[in-house]
């Protein structure tokens, strides 16, 4: 068995929810090559060299696979797992971050094979755990394909180590471009705090935070404690802080240390993204709110006092 | 142009599923249905476009049981001009409803699919992407924001670190996002009206198409269940909590 793991990058660096990815693979056992597409992205083939338990990085560098296309990055990736060209793969992997969810279910169609989405556990190299239903459920799923292509969910598996490793690094020299896209341009947020899904703390808030200014109180709170910022739905719909920040079954799923919800009901929707945290804090003013059902401490308080107060004392 | 949207009955998004005892599944008896919220997205977006000037006919199709009729009758209230509905009982993968949707796709011959990001029962995020991969389009993906020129549609779509804009060569594919647009209510004229718009009803066999998969669930659990917390009294007593008890901070 041979398992090839799709790299999450910018072209820059190796984002960490492959580090995820790959101790996914590692779990269901075999040989682990990473394919790093892009365009100029030497430095990320190199740092995915070093990750532990990797034994080959495919690079396909080339003007087609920049900002990662699905339309051309999906054919190479679906010509690599067929076997096209050299050995094909038992398992094809990738996080299931916005651009792993775009890419691989255009793979799996292409090899005509069911996907498996945002899997949480690695029962056998068949079988896998996932949730439904916003979380309200976990299904065990079993896959019968030739190729088995699925997404994993970071938070679902602890990250391998980053360094150690010495896998051979190989040019793919195939080029798949369609031709029925192109990109125009992209704007992403600034910040110097820690990304929201990889952060040990996450701090977010909600409707009740009334207004985008008193994010402030948060984002203080947040650089005392190192922690990343989140937000609820209902913020963002507001226009309080940008829609990357959500958490949620829409948003981003986020498993940290320690997660502070303040202002926040507690909808099944946004439980679906923070529920797995092992400590949840919730402070709101109405205590019959459902984030206090998961909270492990809840604080019933303003908290427009309360959180200029934990700031204060952590 | 014409443009296809594809809409799917869900549970309701505020409904607390529970599930069955025997673990086959979530118990779906007597629970209120609706439509997937991101595809009434899709539905107002592709009637904004004909409100444009830009769509000339909006098709809705769903794939699915009888009682799908519902919300495709409710797709028409809200502004569709006709319906399809490809009947089938079984519960059925991405794969085969993406290998249906191309089938209805071959069959009408759309400039545009429009699509939800992901059905809240399955949480796939799947299908239009799978769509795309079978008819050779171009796919934008989680749209915040759909723009129409000429022969390419220019779609902003929500990624991890911010936003991103692609430009697509029509005929395309779109799957929405929950920032795309706030659907609109359908009147009681409309719901009325709707109900002699046309709709046809076809099956998997007509359309020639294998809905045979290769998945399969084995079991359907409950998560495990966070044991309950206590109240603290003040921030005090909270951060010594933190610091001495949970040891997080």
């Amino acid at each position: 068995m041979t398992i090839l793991v799709i790299a999450e990058h910018d072209s820059k660096v190796l984002a960490p929810a492959t580090l995820n990815t790959v101790a996914a693979a590692a779990k269901i056992g075999g040989d682990i090559h990473v394919l790093v597409a892009g365009q100029n992205v030497g430095a990320v083939a190199d740092a995915a060299a070093k990750i532990a338990g990797v034994s080959k990085v495919l690079v396909a560098d080339n003007a087609a696979y920049a900002h990662q296309l699905s339309e051309n990055v999906a054919p190479l990736v679906a010509a690599l797992g067929s076997g096209a060209g050299g050995t094909g793969y038992s398992h094809i992997l990738a996080a299931a971050t916005s651009n792993g969810k775009n890419i691989l279910p255009r793979v799996a169609a292409q090899l005509d094979v069911d996907q498996i989405s945002e899997i949480i556990s690695v029962e056998s190299a068949d079988t896998f755990k996932r949730p439904i239903y916003a979380g309200s459920a976990i299904a065990t799923v079993q896959s019968t394909a030739s190729v088995k292509v699925i997404t994993v969910r970071a938070t679902g598996f602890d990250p391998v180590a980053g360094e150690g490793g010495s896998a051979a690094i190989e040019a793919v020299a195939a080029v798949h471009d369609a031709g029925t896209s192109s990109f125009v341009g992209e704007e992403l947020a600034k910040s110097d705090r820690p990304e929201l899904t990889a952060a040990k703390i996450v701090v977010s808030g909600g409707r009740g935070m009334q207004n985008g200014d008193n994010f402030k109180h948060l984002y203080t709170l947040a650089d005392k404690l190192g922690a990343a910022v989140g937000a609820s739905r209902a913020a963002v719909d507001a226009g309080f802080v940008p829609n990357d920040m959500q958490v949620g079954q829409t948003g981003k799923i986020v498993a940290p240390q320690l997660y502070i919800a303040v202002g926040i009901s507690g909808a099944i929707q946004h439980l679906a993204g923070m529920k797995d945290s092992k400590v949840i804090v919730a402070i709101n003013k109405d205590e019959e709110a459902p984030i206090f059902q998961v909270a492990d401490y809840g604080l019933v308080a303003d908290l427009f006092e309360a959180v200029p107060e934990l700031s204060k004392l952590v | 142009m014409k443009v296809l949207v594809a809409v799917k009955r869900v549970v309701d998004y505020n409904v607390k599923v529970r599930v069955k005892a025997d673990n086959s599944g979530v118990d779906l008896a007597n629970v209120k249905m609706s439509m997937n919220p991101f595809c009434e997205i899709a539905v107002e977006e592709a009637i904004r476009l004909k409100e444009k000037g830009v769509v000339t006919e909006i098709v809705v199709v769903s794939i699915g049981p009888t009682t799908a009729q519902e919300q495709l009758r409710t797709a028409l209230a809200l502004g569709a001009d006709r319906a399809i509905l490809v009947e089938s009982a079984e519960e059925l993968t991405s794969l085969a409803v993406a290998k249906l949707l191309k089938a209805v796709v071959d069959k009408e011959q759309p400039q545009l699919v429009i699509l939800g990001k992901q059905a809240i029962d399955s949480d796939n995020n799947q299908t239009g992407q799978m769509l795309a991969a079978l008819t050779g389009y171009g796919q934008g993906t989680f749209a915040s924001k759909v723009e129409v020129s000429g022969d390419s549609v220019a779609v902003t779509r929500e990624v991890d670190g911010g936003a991103q804009t692609v430009s697509l060569k029509l005929p395309a594919i779109i799957t929405t996002d929950l920032r795309l647009n706030e659907p609109r209510y359908a009147s009681l004229p409309n719901i009325m009206k709707a109900k002699k718009k046309p709709l046809e009803v076809l099956t998997p066999d007509a359309l020639g198409v294998s809905t045979a998969s290769t998945y399969k669930t084995v079991k359907v659990e409950a998560p495990a269940a966070r044991s309950a917390g206590i109240k603290v009294k003040s921030v005090a007593e909270l951060v010594e909590k933190l610091k001495n008890e949970a040891k997080v901070i």
